[in-house]
């Protein structure tokens, strides 16, 4: 059983929890999850470890509440507890002193940007922080985020906040400017958008990262469900990743294989 | 009870048969299958044990049962003794009487078995397991008299780190199991599906080990949220079970289609997560119409079967050797062909294919022939020339088999490995690092229940002399 400590409203249906995890919140590094799942019959839900405080023994989660799963872990009041927390699962974020590094995130995929942000921050790193989403109530962590970038830009797809459009705008002009190109990108967000990031990074031979998430069930490479072609290869997500070279993924068949339950989903959502 | 009767009258005595669930009705339900002797039968069964002196059947056990034994005290009506000798040698009995082999252990082993039939050593072995179950009150637990201060940690909540931690329990030592999966019982519990096993009977067992005071730890995966050097500082010793978890790849075009999935994705979402067979339950899988299931060994023959529960019309086994080289138990064979499931056999699939949704839509298949037997004594297949048909399958899992996890040995690189990835340990478990010893799946490969257990109880053996310093740190390290 692992307690909640704090669960703060961050966006519509975005909640941040910091749960007691001590062994957890010591063994973790930046790009690892966790598995969660919120009592009896519940689902097996991957989260990225958003934040730790190794003294405090906590961790931070950024949930989405927008299944019957994830919601029953988002609405877990400060003094409960959630049943099951198990981690750290997946291979931490590979850090390199690159120099101009730009993270982009689209919707929910800025809170699994955030804890990279920071991790490439500390590494010695320039950081340009890209966030996107529909709308002003969709734009997350950009205060978090302006802790460790040395810019925030932000884009609605409304215009609502920020500059208009998509994300891979700001990038686009960022790669055209000799003085702004970074040196490596690093993209969390829906599919469509990783994937455009990457086709625009690939002339110029960026190294580009981005961070999967397949349907996945037990983490510990057990099933395989959450394979991935990268470069050709199977890989799984769970142990091989979540981080991958965004130039040798196929996306193509990430977002066939991400539709298999899609069906299901709908009934369970409604 | 009389239990005086002359080998002849022993001899006469039919074997019994285990009553099942109509196959007709079983296919809709996840049931357990087998319903159980009952008292009348399993002691008629087990006056058929001829009390031989040569007990070739306990050698047969890999946990070493004492089988004459407590068959003698069934024979005589006696259950509280049947069940004291029973439980006293086998910590998972009621497992063990549902899922071990014994036609090929025990039971091929048996002096019967020569001229007619082997006395049912595990249908009895079950009746007196769940005879006990049933009356704890009537078997006496056997709780360590003296606790000492000595800890030990067990990797993996499966038959192999179970029968450890009950063994040792026993004897003094506290025991902690750290299990990575939010449930116990490792492979009995995501792999073995409930018409099988049910997962009371898991239940029960794991409650009557937490009863001899084990600790069970769920949600913590050795190798991530604890490593094994800090396990090595804060106990004593430490038994690694942790099992054989990564399929083996089919390796063959189409693997990615919607509807493949592996032995274990399948398993585990129907048994762990409750897909298909609890209405509630939010783990989605998909019911194929027509499911091909690659493989015929255990696991096929429970994929399949779930398959068919789950409402498959077709439900194959497809293989490319023939009935009699199946690697599965000959009931689960029998089970299955009861419930329709179809044995596709001498085909080899070359090829999954897949329609313009990416759903699979079939298996391209190469029609083999039997050759000459190849070093395990089977005969091998081989293609016959320009056969090849197509095997229509909206569903197809691949029962192939499982490889050594990585996630725990690839953080400690001086723990001697195999060239399979295999942790190489000797006969009593004995590891190349000192006070870690090592046992089941992640020692042998992909192997059975019983064998888990066998080194789980050869493994506590040699953890309790080396907690007393009778036994050289480590064998293998001296080598």
């Amino acid at each position: 059983m692992f307690k909640v400590i704090e669960n703060q409203l961050l966006a519509p249906h975005l909640h941040r929890l910091v749960i007691e995890a001590p062994r957890i919140a010591s063994a973790r590094q930046a790009g690892q999850f966790v598995i969660v799942r919120s009592g009896d019959g519940g689902e097996r839900i991957p989260l990225t470890i958003g934040d730790a405080n190794r003294s405090r023994g906590s961790i931070t989660l950024f949930i989405q509440a927008i299944g019957a799963g994830t919601r029953k872990i988002a609405e877990t009041e400060p003094g409960s507890y959630i049943q099951d927390i198990a981690g750290p699962w997946g291979q931490p974020t590979h850090l390199e002193k690159w120099g101009r590094v730009a993270c982009v995130g689209g919707g929910v995929g800025t809170a699994v940007l955030f804890p990279l942000v920071r991790a490439l921050h500390e590494a010695g790193n320039q950081v340009t922080s890209v966030i996107g989403g529909r709308s002003r109530d969709f734009i997350i962590l950009e205060e978090e985020l302006a802790r460790f970038s040395a810019k925030v830009v932000v884009a609605t797809e409304d215009g609502s906040y920020g500059r208009q459009g998509f994300v891979t705008l700001e990038l686009a002009e960022m790669l055209e400017d000799p003085l702004r190109c970074p040196d490596a990108v690093f993209a969390v967000g829906p599919v469509p958008m990783m994937k455009a990031v990457c086709e625009q990074t690939r002339p110029a031979g960026i190294p580009t990262i981005v961070s999967l998430n397949p349907i996945m069930i037990d983490g510990t490479g057990m099933c395989g469900g959450c394979r991935v072609q990268i470069g050709g290869q199977a890989k799984f997500a769970c142990v091989d990743g979540p981080e991958f070279d965004g130039h040798l993924v196929d996306f193509a068949s990430l977002i066939d294989r991400l539709s298999m339950y899609k069906d299901h989903e709908c009934r369970l959502v409604s | 009870m009389n239990n005086s009767l002359s080998a002849k009258q022993r001899m006469a005595i039919p074997r019994a048969e285990m009553p099942t669930i109509d196959p007709k009705v079983r296919c809709g339900n996840f049931d357990e299958v087998n319903l159980g002797l009952s008292m009348v039968q399993a002691v008629k069964e087990a006056r058929r044990c001829l009390q031989c002196k040569g007990r070739d059947c306990v050698a047969g056990c890999p946990v070493q049962v004492s089988i004459p034994e407590f068959l003698n005290a069934l024979a005589a009506g006696d259950l509280p003794r049947a069940a004291q000798i029973l439980l006293n040698d086998s910590a998972l009995p009621a497992i063990c009487g549902r899922v071990c082999p014994q036609e090929t252990q025990c039971e091929a082993l048996c002096v019967r078995a020569k001229k007619g039939e082997a006395v049912a050593v595990g249908h009895l072995e079950r009746f007196v397991a769940d005879w006990a179950m049933a009356h704890p009150e009537q078997v006496g637990m056997e709780k360590a008299k003296f606790s000492s201060s000595k800890k030990v940690a067990i990797i993996g909540c499966g038959p192999a780190g179970l029968t450890a931690a009950g063994e040792l329990a026993r004897w003094g030592p506290e025991v902690t199991i750290f299990e990575a999966l939010h449930e116990t019982g490792g492979v009995l519990r995501y792999g073995i599906p409930e018409f099988r096993l049910p997962k009371a009977i898991i239940d029960a067992e794991v409650a009557r080990l937490k009863e001899l005071g084990v600790i069970i730890e769920c949600n913590v995966i050795i190798g991530r949220t604890l490593s094994l050097e800090q396990l090595r500082e804060q106990f004593d010793a430490v038994f690694i079970g942790n099992g054989a978890g990564l399929p083996v790849m089919l390796n063959m075009a189409g693997e990615n289609l919607k509807g493949v999935y592996s032995a274990n994705e399948y398993l585990t979402r129907v048994n762990l997560m409750g897909a298909g067979r609890d209405p509630s339950s939010p783990t989605p899988i998909i019911r194929g119409r027509q499911v091909a299931v690659i493989g015929a060994g255990n696991t096929a023959m429970d994929c399949v079967r779930t398959a068919r529960r789950l409402g498959a019309e077709r439900a194959m086994i497809v293989y490319r050797r023939s009935e009699a080289e199946m690697p599965a138990r000959q009931e689960e064979i029998e089970h299955a062909k009861e419930e329709g499931i179809e044995l596709v056999t001498l085909t080899q699939p070359l090829s999954i294919r897949g329609n313009e949704q990416n759903w699979v839509a079939g298996l391209h298949c190469q029609v083999m022939t039997l050759g000459d037997a190849d070093e395990s004594g089977r005969r091998r297949p081989t293609p016959v020339a320009g056969e090849t048909f197509e095997l229509a399958a909206d569903v197809v899992i691949n029962a192939l088999g499982t490889r050594p996890n990585p996630l725990l040995t690839a953080t400690q690189p001086d723990l001697l490995l195999d060239e399979w990835g295999n942790i190489c340990a000797d006969e009593n478990c004995v590891t190349s690092l000192p006070g870690v010893f090592a046992g089941g799946d992640i020692v042998r490969g992909g192997a059975t229940v019983i064998l888990a257990m066998g080194d789980g109880k050869k493994a506590a053996k040699a953890i309790d002399r080396y907690l007393w310093g009778l036994d050289q740190p480590s064998a293998m390290a001296s080598r």
